[in-house]
């Protein structure tokens, strides 16, 4: 029993309005929470097995050259050490989101410092660590291009993204204001609390894998083409994952260096990165240098868009930091020229970060259109509302919906924006307010899942779809509750297992949306039998704690599915909806921030978020993602960045005490809006993705907030004292 | 981790003799384990002596004697230190997170290593580490470093808060030999300055356990700690200032001034606090405090902004405790 639905046109029938058990969108609480919080959700690396070896790899000290030996008999004779392996099927960075195939491979070239080489097998992790600390690599140094702003370094200019239209000179010669200037951020680690890790043993010819995965679908074939075996050979479990923040969507080196292992010494090999290991052999945000030209007219409507921006790579890897990606929609204009420009460098791979794009991009945008408020005299929220475009402006697209002035409205209201005043200080601080927008682009994936009415009436969901600490478990269960009419305890949900229905994934905000629609679809096929059985009308039918009924009958579900239980597999594709209009999510932040006037420190009061992201799936979860977003924004504007040393492309600051993520004092109230929204492009639910659209900007409005108390205008993220310091008074 | 013997001391002539056949004191651990997961320290033996009877603060010659072992927790909460020594209360309170600090010992703070990135990572080259290797951070990465009182060997800063705060209270620490002998050595004179030998830091000998450390008695006039740094809470002091102002009228009566995240220890200059003592509590005689105080300043440029932040850390210090109006 299948339902499979391609979005080739929109979807106006909110058929979950129009439901009756009363569970999507409530705050329900987590059903794997428990488990989580008192500690018996078995993460990657606690899922241990017997006789299990653990593995420990290790990192190349150059930035580039070759590996030419690696004195293993002298580990091997530590005590407890089975194995030191290296050798052409160790990953030399993770695969990138979606590549669905193993990236550059082998220990024998050195591509950067931190280089994952070899891998030290023990029987307690202590003695592996020590065999990995103490192996010694005879290598041969080649010529290294260690910065993104070294003389050496190759840029390339893809054509596909590179774009122009009008004539964006002249509109800056004949416009009334302009800005033109370059902001900078620095690089970014995802930094989630749990570090890659795998555990991995073989059955007969299979591969049992249990690994920390965002994307299990992607990932299975990752780890099957770096092995070099078929993809039906590999089973992957991740049913908890710490936290992924874009640095879990390929498969990692630690998972195929402790399958290679586990096959060669027949015995299950867990491996896991240590915090280091994370920074420097994962992936990290590119820094971005971003040359911004606006020009508006009179009334500050804008004429003309420039945003060229230059990130940093490895070889060989496609992925580039997509800094340009809300650019081309998010206000009018139009003249415009768009350009990206990708520096070759051996330092660690660049990949997705929270927000690949627009948390970056949007964050210099909105400093720039803040930059245009001042200098034209109007209020930064009205600026933004006369620039709102009615249609995409590149391409003439119609938007799938449009909240922007709606949520620049909300947020105002709620903030209180209009009764602020400018100049106070309290005590040695000075205050200040900033706001900026919001806007992330929306895209579902193809996904699928199945659902099972029992004979009792309980409700199976299962697919490889994860939960990477965002809520899948529970957005599911009420799908399919509310669909079905079945209470949240009488539901279980099942993810994170190849052998499920293969899903989307979680990664680009769009696992909700994905896996969600596979879920109603499935539901709603059942919904159609269920009917058929009491031969009514889908439509007529409602469904309510475990009672169906219809034309004023009532039957208990279970009578209703007989003696073996129903099964449906929901099958939801991308389709037209995709490419015709034009679909993102969009948001407003408002914020307080308190400037020292003596060290240049500063200090966030208080900050607001309203957001627009399609119906709302589950309220708690939502807001939770869009404070987590803030809090990224926080970090962005105020303290992250990763130090690279130039001289060698190596990251610095590697662990957490010195890549400062905001701690508990840095994040004060934050509040949160949804706006209420039904968007009939985005998915059969009308939701859209709400896991990056806080992050996408926020920064912004805290530097245009430190402007606003300082008059320091910081345009080099993060906005640490030093930069605000030269511009404050003296004592 | 280099496998090691672990010993527990019965007492502190076991704990002495056991470092002095080279066993490494372990206490909080919350520095030396970090540094021993890592392998920048690869000690053979831990002499653990955490169950030795150093936990007491007790009231000795009209001040405060600290047992090596009283947490920083405990020191930060003890009503003495508050009512009379209330810069050291700050400053502990200033310093990591309320985890760290129940675990955290005194001895073992004002032991802590320096927070240099090059220092923690065993790739690259490092004079305290590796005598000899050379120093990565010269011309590498340098916002935690020092801006005064470097050379050209190590420009290391000491990360610790309370050891600030101690040094502006004219604290002495209390040494225990292996030979038995116990000796006092003010906290002034404890920690050594890079020079040619960055790697050895303090007058410790081998043996040497820390027993106390000792406050005089309550100093006059008010107390303050000031800590700038990257984000609220939870990160090392760019600049933080430990000062003890004692005025008669208008007048700098007496003084103490201690700088902390600028120097390889906590650092005090008695130049600049004989500019301050008996002068009038004016900007201009903060200024010349603070000209003297950073007239060798050697920034690399990563750290250049210590210099106009530590002079204006100060000020702001000096206008609070002098009752003068910061703005
Ligand atoms: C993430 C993080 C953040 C931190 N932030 C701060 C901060 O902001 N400010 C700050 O000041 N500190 C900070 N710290 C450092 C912390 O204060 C120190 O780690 C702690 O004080 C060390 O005490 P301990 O008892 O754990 O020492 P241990 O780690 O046990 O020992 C440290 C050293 O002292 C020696 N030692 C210990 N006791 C004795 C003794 N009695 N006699 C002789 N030698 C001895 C040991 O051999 C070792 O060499 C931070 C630490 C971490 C991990
Ligand atoms: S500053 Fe000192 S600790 Fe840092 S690398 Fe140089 S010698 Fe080592």
């Amino acid at each position: 029993m299948n339902a499979h639905l391609k979005m080739d046109k929109p979807d106006n029938r909110n058929r979950l309005d129009n439901m009756a058990q009363g569970l999507i969108h409530t705050g329900m609480d987590r059903p794997e929470g428990p488990l989580k919080v008192t500690g018996t959700a078995t993460y990657a690396h606690e899922d241990h097995q017997p006789g299990m070896l653990h593995g420990v790899l290790v990192r190349a000290t150059i930035a580039r050259g070759t590996l030419d030996s690696i004195d293993a008999a002298a580990i091997e004779k530590l005590p407890g050490i089975r194995k030191v392996m290296h050798g052409d099927k160790f990953l030399r960075n993770p695969a990138q989101g979606t590549a669905n195939e193993a990236p550059v491979q082998g220990s024998s070239e050195i591509y950067y410092l931190g280089q994952p080489v070899a891998l030290v097998v023990a029987e307690t992790f202590e003695q592996a660590r020590h065999g990995a600390q103490s192996l010694e690599l005879q290598v041969t140094a080649k010529s290294a291009v260690t910065s993104p702003d070294s003389d050496d370094a190759k840029v390339e200019t893809p054509d596909d993204q590179q774009s122009s239209m009008g004539d964006l000179d002249a509109a800056m010669k004949d416009a009334a204001y302009t800005v033109e200037e370059t902001y900078t951020t620095p690089g970014h680690t995802s930094a989630p609390m749990e570090p890659h890790a795998a555990i991995a043993w073989w059955e007969d010819d299979k591969l049992i894998l249990r690994s920390t995965s965002q994307m299990v679908k992607y990932n299975v074939n990752e780890v099957a083409d770096s092995v070099g075996i078929s993809a039906d050979d590999v089973h992957l479990m991740s049913p908890y994952v710490g936290g992924g923040f874009g640095s879990k969507l390929g498969i990692s080196p630690d998972a195929v260096a402790a399958a290679l292992a586990a096959r060669e010494l027949g015995a299950p090999v867990s491996v896991a990165m240590s915090r280091q290991q994370v920074f420097e052999s994962t992936m990290r945000r590119s820094e971005t240098v971003q040359h911004f030209r606006l020009a508006a007219d009179k009334d500050g409507k804008l004429t003309g868009i420039g945003h060229r921006a230059r990130v940093s790579q490895l070889p060989d890897e496609s992925f580039s930091e997509p800094v340009t990606q809300a650019t081309p929609f998010l206000y009018r204009g139009e003249n415009r020229e768009i350009g990206m420009e990708i520096v070759r460098i051996n330092s660690t791979c660049a990949g997705s970060v929270r927000a690949p794009g627009e948390a970056v991009g949007i964050t210099a945008l909105e400093i720039a259109m803040d930059e245009l408020a001042v200098k034209t005299g109007i209020d930064p929220v009205e600026l933004r509302k006369r620039n709102i475009p009615e249609k995409d402006p590149s391409d003439g697209r119609d938007f799938s919906s449009h909240t922007l002035a709606a949520a620049l409205d909300d947020g105002a209201e709620t903030f209180g924006w209009k009764d602020r005043t400018s100049g106070q200080t309290d005590g040695e601080w000075l205050i200040g307010y900033g706001m900026s927008s919001a806007v992330r682009v929306n895209m579902i994936g193809e996904s699928h899942a199945r659902v099972t009415l029992n004979p009792d009436g309980t409700v199976l969901i299962e697919t490889d779809m994860t939960d990477i600490g965002t809520g899948t478990y529970a957005i599911l269960t009420q799908i399919a509750g509310e669909m079905l009419g079945v209470s949240q305890d009488r539901i279980e949900t099942r993810l994170g297992d190849s052998n499920l229905p293969k899903s989307a994934g979680s990664g680009g905000s769009w696992g909700a949306s994905s896996a969600g629609s596979s879920v109603f679809l499935a539901c709603e096929k059942l919904r159609q039998e269920i009917a058929k059985k009491l031969g009514c009308d889908e439509a007529d039918l409602t469904l309510r704690d475990g009672t169906a009924t219809a034309a004023n009958k009532q039957t208990p579900l279970s009578d209703l599915v007989g003696g073996s239980p129903m099964e449906s597999t929901g099958v939801i594709e991308p389709g037209k909806t995709m490419k015709e209009v034009r679909q993102a999510t969009f948001g407003a932040f408002f914020c307080e921030v308190g400037v020292n006037r003596v060290t240049g420190e500063t200090r966030l009061r208080r900050m607001h978020g309203s957001f627009a992201a399609g119906r709302i799936l589950n309220a708690k979860t939502a807001r939770s993602q869009c404070l987590g977003g803030m809090t990224f924004g926080i970090g962005m504007a105020l303290t992250e960045e990763l130090i690279h040393d130039a001289r060698d492309g190596h990251i610095v600051n590697r662990d957490l005490g010195e890549y400062h993520i905001p701690v508990n004092a840095d994040v004060p109230q934050l509040t949160v809006n949804f706006l209420e929204e039904r968007d009939p492009y985005a998915n059969p639910m009308q939701s859209k993705g709400i896991g990056e659209l806080g992050i996408c900007g926020a920064a912004a409005c805290i530097l245009n907030a430190i402007h606003d108390a300082t008059g320091v205008r910081v345009r080099d993220l993060p906005a640490t004292m030093d930069k605000v310091l030269p511009g404050l008074p003296d004592l | 981790m280099k496998p090691f013997d672990y010993i527990r001391a019965e007492d502190t002539g076991h704990a002495t003799s056991a470092a002095g056949q080279g066993a490494t004191i372990i206490a909080g651990g919350t520095n030396l384990l970090d540094l021993m997961k890592l392998e920048v320290l690869q000690p053979d033996a831990l002499i653990d002596i955490n169950r030795l009877d150093l936990k007491q603060i007790t009231e000795a010659d009209g001040g405060l004697r600290i047992g090596a072992l009283v947490t920083n927790s405990d020191l930060a909460a003890d009503m003495r230190v508050r009512t009379d020594y209330p810069v050291l209360s700050e400053a502990l309170l200033a310093g990591a997170s309320g985890q760290l600090r129940n675990k955290a010992t005194t001895a073992g703070n004002l032991l802590q290593r320096t927070r240099c990135y090059y220092f923690y990572d065993t790739a690259m080259p490092c004079n305290k580490r590796e005598p000899g290797t050379g120093c990565q951070a010269m011309e590498g990465a340098t916002r935690l470093h020092a801006i005064l009182g470097g050379s050209d060997q190590c420009i290391a800063t000491h990360p610790s808060d309370m050891a600030v705060a101690m040094r502006a209270l004219a604290a002495v620490v209390e040494i225990e030999a292996a030979n038995g002998e116990t000796r006092h050595v003010p906290l002034s004179d404890f920690y050594l300055l890079p020079g040619d030998t960055p790697h050895i830091e303090n007058v410790l000998r081998k043996g040497d356990l820390i027993t106390a450390v000792i406050l005089p008695a309550a100093p006059k006039g008010a107390q303050t700690y000031r800590k700038v740094r990257d984000r609220a809470s939870y990160a090392f002091a760019m600049v933080s200032v430990a000062a003890r102002i004692e005025m008669d009228g208008d007048t700098v009566k007496d003084a103490a001034l201690a700088f902390g995240g600028i120097a390889p220890q906590p650092w005090r200059d008695a130049d600049a606090e004989n500019a301050l003592i008996g002068k009038p509590a004016t900007k201009e005689t903060f200024n010349a405090v603070a000209d003297i105080l950073l007239k060798n300043a050697d920034p690399k440029k990563d750290n250049a902004f210590k210099v106009p932040l530590a002079r204006r850390t100060l000020i702001a210090t000096l206008n609070e405790l002098c009752g003068k109006d910061v703005a």
